[in-house]
């Protein structure tokens, strides 16, 4: 199956959209269906494809960093989202709103900084899990 | 000054991330280890500090008012709770530095063991029923990992029957939550504490069976009587640091829902308790029992945390007698003994990981001559196991004397002798270790043909006897002056018994409101 | 409607006791899976089951309109089944682990711990 010239080529093209996507589904997320939950899964379904097209190692080039980071990165912006309302006061995890609007996303909230971190949490679990589990099956020679 | 009782959940959750983030280096690891479970005693330490000054503090998460949010609350049994899981998490996380080999810390031993840090801490803090749950399951999923790290095949054999019974007990626990949801409309414990009387008045059986399912959940966490076998046939397969915190703190958290749960929403039910009272007595009996019959230093230990849960859900039985001095007392012994229980078993593990290390075994008939060895070793050994024991002046003295002063005043003579005859068994197979492991000359037979782990040096037999010679001394001073702590219990006790500073904490709980 | 979820949540608890009482690993990670399914349902259940309308509020009002449903028993459902789909991944590579390291899917014959 990794040799397959058709699961290749359709990668190529569907791994960008599935990325892009899981962007559009985390920022989506606030008051729509969506959010960095989903998102996560999405962009590591991405990732997921391109390993099944080109295999564990090459997946891993791909993504450059350890999913361990992702987690890693991922709780600390998550956590630092609950911290923000504590400096002003606020009871932890409230959340609080930038004043001014970015272009294309609105205004940036904590809410969004907790979604973020979600997102890179999902994200890096879901692709430790499969990598991982891939990994091992490609060592025993018989993928199943 | 309420912020504080997040503290205890988000010092792990960062160490945790750290710590991941640090994967590629053991000795970053380490350090995280020791400095944040340092930072997580000092928090928990200040937040008590905090609780006696101030009185119960609460913490509506996001600003959402109870019961409509989740809601954080402290009251001085959460806090001394916290605290203890600190004590542990940071005795386990020296010992570990020497303990874990390199590659359980590259597949994650340090991060999962914050994880299960804040999971316990989440557990003691929450005001929410559906939380608890969420935690359980926080602390869980640590566990399980903890408990298969390494793969071994005694540790898999274990893994597979504790994760399969927790499991069931989550899935019962669940349930439980479903049908509380359904009868009161609320999950939040003060909210449900206020509502269940007008509930219990209206449907008596099906708050009995809710009880019920809690008890049976609870149970199977805690380890009472016929609940247990989970227990001692995975609490010895791990290392030895995983199996510190687990004795520690594992089943404690699950006396300590018990305790919540039957004081604060089922507080009223008479049957429950008197159920609890004999599930504890045989819980006592069968544990020391089981100890007897074992030759295996981790097995006979696990054998008697069972047994001493027995003693702490006895305090909690003990809410069937109706006089209010009857129930402080055995709320209090309860407290005390989790207390001392907590410091002392996890000690006894520790010191039983060094004994391993040296022998090479853990099988007690191979054993033999480390007296001669070495006699503070042995010393140090007896200080925890003859408080176990409760022999005075130490902490288990105490914790066992204000229970045996609440069972005797509630006229409870079977449960009391009870009690003194799990004592008393609980001294023999302490002096059972003793003998074999430290008194008697070494068999003829070279045991150390056995031998897989690496042999210690110097410096690392120091690292391992800090956290052991650290909690000797806490189990010291509790049993030279246990006026304080008998305080901190009696407070605790209180404030179960009267939980009006809690639900005024937790505030804004306006009568009905069930949507 | 009641009746028949009642019988359906009998049926999933009654299914995964019995499953996980046999003596082999991968149906008792199938019990499991379905007493974690049966407790779900109960949720939902005894939240209440009723046709109403989702528990939104317009733009400007201050609470939905009266009628909505109880949004509760889904989050808690949601909570458990995001807790229960990690929790059986794990036990399945558990039981998988089990399997490379004993040999046998039988649990009679993993009691070398009980000794």
């Amino acid at each position: 199956m990794r040799d397959s010239l058709i699961l290749r080529t359709t990668t190529r093209v569907i791994m960008p959209l599935l990325l892009l996507f899981s962007f559009f589904e985390l920022l989506r997320g606030h008051n729509e269906p969506g959010g960095g939950f989903v998102g996560g899964l999405l962009a590591a379904g991405g990732l997921c494809l391109y390993m099944l097209a080109h295999g564990v190692d090459d997946a891993r080039r791909v993504l450059r960093v350890d999913p361990r980071v992702l987690i890693g990165v991922g709780l600390l912006l998550a956590l630092a989202a609950g911290l923000v309302p504590v400096f002003q006061g606020a009871p932890f995890l409230t959340g609080v709103w930038a004043e001014n609007k970015v272009p294309g996303i609105g205004k940036v909230s904590t809410v969004l900084l907790f979604d973020v971190g979600v997102y890179l949490v999902v994200a890096g679990t879901t692709l430790l899990m499969v990598l991982s589990l891939a990994a091992r099956d490609e060592e025993e020679d018989d993928p199943c | 000054m309420n912020q504080l009782v997040v503290m205890p959940v988000l010092i792990p959750l960062a160490c945790a991330a750290l710590s991941v983030l640090a994967s590629r280096s053991a000795r970053a690891q380490g350090i995280i280890g020791v400095v944040g479970t340092g930072a997580l005693l000092a928090a928990s330490i200040l937040l008590l500090r905090t609780v006696l000054e101030h009185g119960v503090l609460a913490l509506q998460i996001a600003g959402w008012p109870a019961p409509y949010g989740i809601t954080l609350v402290a009251d001085t049994l959460s806090a001394i709770m916290v605290v203890l899981g600190g004590i542990t998490g940071f005795a386990v996380a020296i010992y570990a530095l020497v303990d874990i080999d390199a590659d359980r810390r590259e597949a994650g031993f340090y991060p999962m063991l914050h994880v299960l840090l804040m999971g316990v801490c989440f557990s003691f803090v929450t005001g929410d029923a559906f939380n608890l749950y969420v935690c359980f399951e926080i602390m869980l999923i640590a566990s399980f990992v903890l408990l298969a790290l390494g793969g071994e095949r005694m540790q898999m054999e274990g893994a597979l029957k504790y994760v399969t019974l927790n499991l069931v007990s989550s899935a019962i626990f669940l349930s439980a939550l479903g049908v509380l949801y359904g009868l009161t409309g609320t999950l939040n414990l003060a909210h449900l504490h206020q509502l269940m009387p007008g509930v219990a008045a209206e449907h008596p059986d099906l708050v009995a069976a809710t009880a019920g399912l809690f008890l049976v959940s609870f149970g199977i966490k805690a380890g009472l009587f016929p609940l247990y076998f989970w227990l001692p046939s995975s609490y010895h397969t791990p290392p030895v640091a995983v199996s510190a915190i687990f004795a520690g703190l594992l089943t404690k958290v699950g006396v300590y829902a018990l305790i919540r749960m039957f004081t604060l929403v089922f507080g009223d039910l008479e049957g429950a308790h008197r159920l609890l009272l004999i599930l504890a007595t045989l819980t006592m009996i069968a544990g020391v029992l089981g100890a007897v019959s074992q030759y295996h230093i981790r097995r006979i230990l696990s054998f008697h945390i069972i047994s001493q849960i027995g003693y702490m859900v006895v305090g909690l039985g003990l809410m069937v007698s109706p006089d209010p001095d009857v129930r402080r007392l055995g709320l209090l012994a309860a407290v005390f003994y989790i207390a001392h229980h907590i410091i002392v078993k996890a000690n006894l593990f520790l010191i039983g990981g060094i004994v391993r290390r040296l022998r090479g075994t853990e099988e007690l008939r191979d054993m033999g001559g480390l007296y001669r060895q070495m006699p503070w070793l042995a010393a140090l050994f007896l200080v925890p196991a003859l408080s176990l024991a409760g022999i005075p002046p130490l902490s288990g003295f105490w914790a066992k004397l204000s229970l045996f002063r609440a069972g005797l005043q509630a006229g409870q003579w079977v449960v009391v002798g009870a009690a003194i005859a799990a004592g008393v068994m609980t001294l023999m197979s302490m002096i059972k270790i003793w003998n074999e492991a430290f008194w008697k000359a070494p068999p003829e037979t070279d045991a150390t043909a056995a031998i897989t782990i690496e042999p210690l040096d110097r410096g690392r037999l120091a690292v391992l006897l800090v956290p052991a010679v650290g909690l000797a001394v806490l189990t010291l001073l509790i049993g030279l002056f246990p006026g304080f702590l008998f305080d901190l219990a009696g407070r605790a006790a209180g404030e179960l018994l009267d939980p009006t500073p809690y639900l005024e904490a937790v505030g804004a709980v306006a009568t009905g409101g069930a949507p | 409607m009641l009746i028949f979820m009642a019988i359906l949540i009998g049926v999933l608890y009654s299914t995964g006791v019995y499953l996980m009482l046999r003596r082999n690993v991968v149906k008792l990670i199938f019990g499991l899976f379905l007493l974690g399914h049966a407790a779900n349902l109960l949720i939902f259940t005894v939240g209440g089951l009723v046709r109403a309308r989702p528990p939104l509020a317009a733009v400007g009002a201050d609470a939905p309109p009266p009628d909505v449903a109880d949004p509760l028993p889904q989050a808690l459902v949601l909570t458990a089944i995001v807790i229960g789909f990690a929790l059986t991944s794990f036990f399945a590579v558990l039981a998988k682990r089990v399997f490379l390291a004993t040999g046998t899917d039988d649990t009679d014959a993993l009691k070398s711990t009980e000794s």
